[in-house]
């Protein structure tokens, strides 16, 4: 059994007197324990509403859930709020994109981490102030007593961001979310920080999910891939396979046109035409079949089947009726090989 | 001739302190002496991460931001000497693609009125007719419908704004254009669109570009020489090709490695040179080579003491300069990285480096023994 | 956005339209789209209900009022601590000096609607000429109008409608000046912030760079794009001098004329009553409360309605 079981996660937010808007349709996927998962998508696909719905972080009004979250066999979903609060920060942990509006501005970083402590680990004060100091060794914070007696402020956005994550798994989490984590961040803090959650995962045997646009990112630090367009999966399967052989033509297109610093460039980039306002809803179609080059007749007949263009132990599922390298129509019928 | 050069451009913004009377106390110097040439009709990137003053240097060239000290010369024209009224004139040469598409459009304005006000304030020939054809062909330039003249900015996505932008920047015919980050603000699949666009348009109408960026992958995508800043200064600048295959300063090979590769076959095997700690204040930058304090490279003499200049270097590509005492030596593999701990950085107060020396003399000590002869003739080829 | 627009144009789907659809909606500008907003908000509905009633009883005065407002021929009903309450005749009861309580609300309308507008209009108009001064100028020019504005803003809004009562004599012109005096680094204020504020915005960077006059930034962009809070402001603001006013008046620094219909003299005429005749200080106190209320809430649904956060 895997760490966390997400089985047809759906989301659905209603405002008054508006179309409710589904945000995350169908979302299926296992993270195992030391497992890197990512999610890869681009703004509005339903990537951080999808880590928010795993979080029980979304707004009690307006926000309609569906499916299961199973976190190490216990349901998620049906959770009371108190009980679920005491899963968030013991067992699940999430690290934002902006350190700066995620940490309390008017509290020290040291009263931060020994809160966290205190509160879900029942240390006393005096070692929750010790292990503190630990965690922000751990997670390269040079001199670590002075930094626990500074403001927020005071730190760098990459030193925050290790503040952070140190908060993330100072109660030894099973999972870890991070969401964007190092967009705000340059690229050689980016690096640092990567570097850290990848060394994180390595020793403490924890899952990852990490949520990004940057494809770059999941490509260094993650085992598995999911794809995420317009608020459902549409390709998922092990980073290797996924980079090796992009099915969806949504996954091929956003690979081709990102421009690389390994290689000469084209004088041209691929083009995906369009932008994501340019959608059908899933079940009348595929949702990128507007902006598709491979679209066919078949991508509006009803919701996209499933193709499993792997095998059962290394399984590529893709949302599509054309793939990308295949010639035929995949059909209700015919979707496992 | 260049379209553009630029000579030892200073920005200094001064430190106030007190409220009623101020008086400086220092300045954060965000642009400290930089040289430019940008040939007609190419692409010239400038790459650096937050706070290297790669945003101020365009402005400052736009004269957006007043510079402190040096010249800057369009066209054989130095600008900084115009008054106002002459450089108002002169602002028809060139034009600026912002960041963000939303905030660098008035939301009040129609795309009409976006387009037509540089006409008019321009007193462009052609009157409301001729007006009205120039924003038609512009619009479709840029592959937008003709519908949208009417339209307000909240009304278009990212991508089209961005549009809007670059159609706003060719109104006037400019010969230069300064793309401060044109496509970081936009989502992955459209970037490309954007990108594709400026190439095409350079194309078609023979413009000169300077690109500035954090993403390295873009502008060595779209430029023909990339200069890359640390600090308010160049310590890097060759032909794109160049400095991709073979980046001299230790921050280029730095900030090369640490860019992420959507290829796990490449990500799994490539070498990685990770910095320690932040940029330091560019209030009180370090002495000597300013990237000396988080430099795997760093050696015992020059570096925490003379500011290096950028230079051509004999044995590597034409046009290849670099801003390091060492450049011959590390490229001769002479000089090894050594770990650089996150305390040194961070506990050396930029500037001054009389506690940290010790421990940083300590660490390259031992490949001073192995080979290094400092200052020494790159001969070893 | 219509699905059916983007793929009717390519069935089959082989090549997909160069460049992305543009929303089909007829193009709406920011102010019309605002006032969309505004109507669909309950809260506006209800203060422009309230706002509207209040304007035409006070235009309307005479035509609704069935008596004169300083006829006291009803004086013979009254006697010491009884006085006449709702009748057919006195909707709203007689008050002590023998006056049509119902006529004296009606035509106090007017009174507070024309102390609310003047002083509105003589507060913002100077404070937003000094706003635009300090916004559009910067440096020293900023610098002094801004201490300046702050003298202002450190002498108590009260103590200074005393003074300038003392100096002017008591009128109803005083208390306007009075009231204007305290609202103008209010607007000053606001507006010389969000001037600033948008003179760095990209977009006036934007228009620098294509050689656009200093003048024509600042009052084609700078100015327009500034202007939301001074008009939320604006409401509150009527609002507010319609509470202080009658406040001034309830100090007894109102108009020369003591008869004459007012919200605040009410209030402060039937403190003596209080006890016997509590109602008499309900119902201006009452008019009072809905007046200011029906322009704040059109101020706060404006707030609401043109605050780019709540757009969609």
């Amino acid at each position: 059994m895997s760490l966390l079981e997400v089985r047809d996660l759906s989301v659905t937010f209603t405002r008054s007197g508006q179309q409710p808007v589904r945000a995350v349709d169908g979302v299926t996927f296992d993270v195992a324990a030391g497992q890197s998962v990512g999610i890869v998508g681009e703004s509005g696909s339903g990537k951080s509403v999808t880590s928010l719905a795993v979080m029980g972080l979304l707004p009690a009004r307006g926000a309609h859930l569906g499916g299961t979250v199973t976190l190490d066999g216990n349901e998620l979903t049906s959770m009371d709020q108190r009980a679920l609060r005491d899963v968030r920060g013991r067992d699940v942990a999430m690290i934002f994109q902006d350190p700066m509006t995620s940490l309390n501005p008017v509290v020290t970083v040291g009263r931060q981490l020994t809160e966290v402590l205190t509160r879900h680990a029942g240390l006393r004060r005096g070692e929750a102030k010790a292990e503190a100091e630990q965690l922000l060794r751990r997670v390269g914070i040079p001199d670590p007593v002075r930094r626990l007696g500074e403001y927020p402020h005071q730190l760098s956005g990459g030193m925050r961001q290790r503040v952070m994550i140190a908060i993330a798994i100072a109660c030894r989490p099973k999972l870890l979310i991070a969401d964007e984590p190092t967009t705000a961040l340059d690229v050689t803090i980016q690096a640092q920080i990567l570097d850290l959650l990848r060394n994180l995962v390595a020793e403490s045997g924890c899952g990852m999910i990490m949520i990004t646009h940057d494809l770059g990112v999941v490509a260094g630090l993650c085992d598995t891939v999911h794809v995420m367009y317009s608020g459902r999966i549409v390709e998922s399967a092990g980073t290797k396979e996924l980079f090796g052989r992009p099915s969806h033509p949504y996954t091929d297109g956003l690979l081709q046109s990102i421009p690389r610093i390994d290689a000469d460039p084209a004088d041209l980039l691929h083009t995906i035409p369009g932008s994501a306002r340019d959608t059908v809803p899933w079940d009348r179609g595929c949702a990128f079949q507007p902006r598709c080059e491979r679209a066919v007749d078949e991508c509006l007949a009803g919701p996209p089947p499933v193709a499993e263009l792997g095998t059962p132990i290394v399984p590529h599922p893709v949302r599509c009726v054309r793939p990308v390298g295949e010639d035929v129509i995949v059909h209700e019928g015919n979707v496992a090989r | 001739m260049s379209l553009l050069e630029v000579r030892d451009l200073k920005v200094h913004f001064p430190i106030k302190a007190g409220t009623l009377l101020q008086r400086t106390v220092g300045a954060v110097k965000a642009v400290d002496g930089v040289d430019l040439d940008v040939e007609a009709g190419t692409t010239f990137g400038l790459v650096g991460e937050s706070g290297c003053g790669k945003s101020t240097l365009g402005r400052a060239i736009m004269r957006l931001t007043e510079p402190t000290s040096g010249s800057v010369t369009l066209d054989g024209q130095d600008i900084l000497a115009l008054g106002e009224r002459k450089m108002r004139a002169v602002r028809r040469q060139f034009q600026m693609v912002f960041q963000d598409p939303m905030a660098s459009l008035d939301p009040r304005q129609s795309v009409e009125s976006l387009l037509t006000e540089p006409l008019r304030a321009h007193k462009i020939p052609g009157g409301s007719a001729g007006h009205a054809k120039r924003i038609r062909e512009l619009l479709d330039v840029v592959g937008l419908p003709e519908s949208v003249v009417h339209r307000y900015p909240h009304e278009f996505s990212g991508g089209q704004r961005q549009r809007l932008g670059i159609a706003r920047a060719l109104v006037l015919n400019p010969a230069l254009i300064i793309a401060d980050e044109p496509v970081s603000a936009l989502d992955v699949s459209i970037q490309a669109q954007v990108i594709n666009l400026l190439k095409e348009l350079q194309e078609r109408f023979s413009l000169t570009y300077v690109v500035i960026a954090h993403d390295l992958a873009v502008v060595r995508h779209i430029s023909k020489t990339v200069a890359v800043m640390y600090l308010g200064g160049i310590v890097e600048q060759a032909p794109a090709a160049d400095l991709y295959k073979q980046p001299l300063h230790p921050y280029t090979k730095a900030l090369m490695s640490a860019v992420p590769v959507p290829d796990p076959n490449v990500e799994e095997s490539r070498s990685r040179i990770l910095l320690q700690g932040d940029l330091p204040s560019p209030a009180n930058p370090p002495s000597g080579c300013r990237f000396h304090t988080r430099c795997p490279w760093k050696q015992a003499t020059k570096c925490d003491t003379d500011r290096p200049a950028l230079r051509e270097l004999p044995l590597v590509a034409p046009g290849h300069k670099v801003a390091c005492h060492y450049a011959e030596d590390i490229l001769a593999g002479k000089i090894t990285p050594h770990d650089v701990r996150p305390e040194d950085v961070e506990l050396v107060p930029a500037g001054e480096t009389t506690s940290g020396t010790e421990a940083a003399a300590d660490a390259t000590e031992a490949h001073v023994a192995g080979g290094l002869t400092p200052g020494g003739p790159p001969g070893a080829h | 956005m219509s699905v059916n627009e983007v793929v009717a144009g390519e069935p089959g789907g082989p090549a997909p339209a160069a460049t992305e659809s543009v929303s089909s909606r007829p193009p709406r500008s920011l102010g019309r789209e605002a006032v969309r907003r505004l109507f669909r908000n309950p809260m506006a509905i209800v203060g422009m209900v309230l706002i509207s009633l209040f304007v035409l009883v006070a235009i309307f005065a005479p035509l609704i009022a069935p008596y004169s407002p300083t006829d006291n021929s009803w004086l013979d009903q009254v006697r010491p601590g009884q006085y006449p309450g709702p009748s057919a005749e006195h909707w709203l009861g007689i008050d002590p000096l023998g006056r049509d309580v119902f006529s004296r609300i009606i035509y106090g309308a007017r009174q507070s609607l024309l102390i609310g507008v003047v002083s509105l209009a003589l507060g913002a108009t100077a404070g937003i000429a000094l706003g635009v001064l300090a916004g559009a100028f910067g440096g020293w020019v900023d610098t002094v109008v801004m201490r300046f504005v702050d003298i202002m803003l450190s002498v108590p809004g009260l103590l200074f409608a005393i003074a300038v009562a003392a100096m002017l004599g008591q009128s109803l012109t005083s208390v306007m000046i009075a009231i204007a005096v305290v609202n103008v680094p209010i607007f000053a204020r606001l507006l010389r912030g969000e001037m600033l504020g948008q003179r760095g915005a990209d977009y006036v960077l934007a228009a620098r760079s294509l050689g656009i006059s200093r003048s024509a930034i600042v009052f084609r962009h700078v100015l327009p794009n500034s202007f939301t809070p001074v008009l939320v402001q604006g409401t509150l603001t009527l609002a507010l001098a319609i509470v202080e006013a009658a406040g001034l008046a309830f100090l007894g620094l109102s108009g020369s004329d003591p008869s004459a219909p007012e919200w605040g003299r009410m209030l402060t005429d039937a403190q003596e009553t209080l006890t016997s005749a509590p109602m008499l200080a309900v119902y201006p106190g009452l008019a009072i409360v809905l007046a200011a209320l029906g322009f704040t809430l059109v101020g706060e649904s404006l707030r609401e309605a043109l605050d780019p956060k709540f757009r969609r």
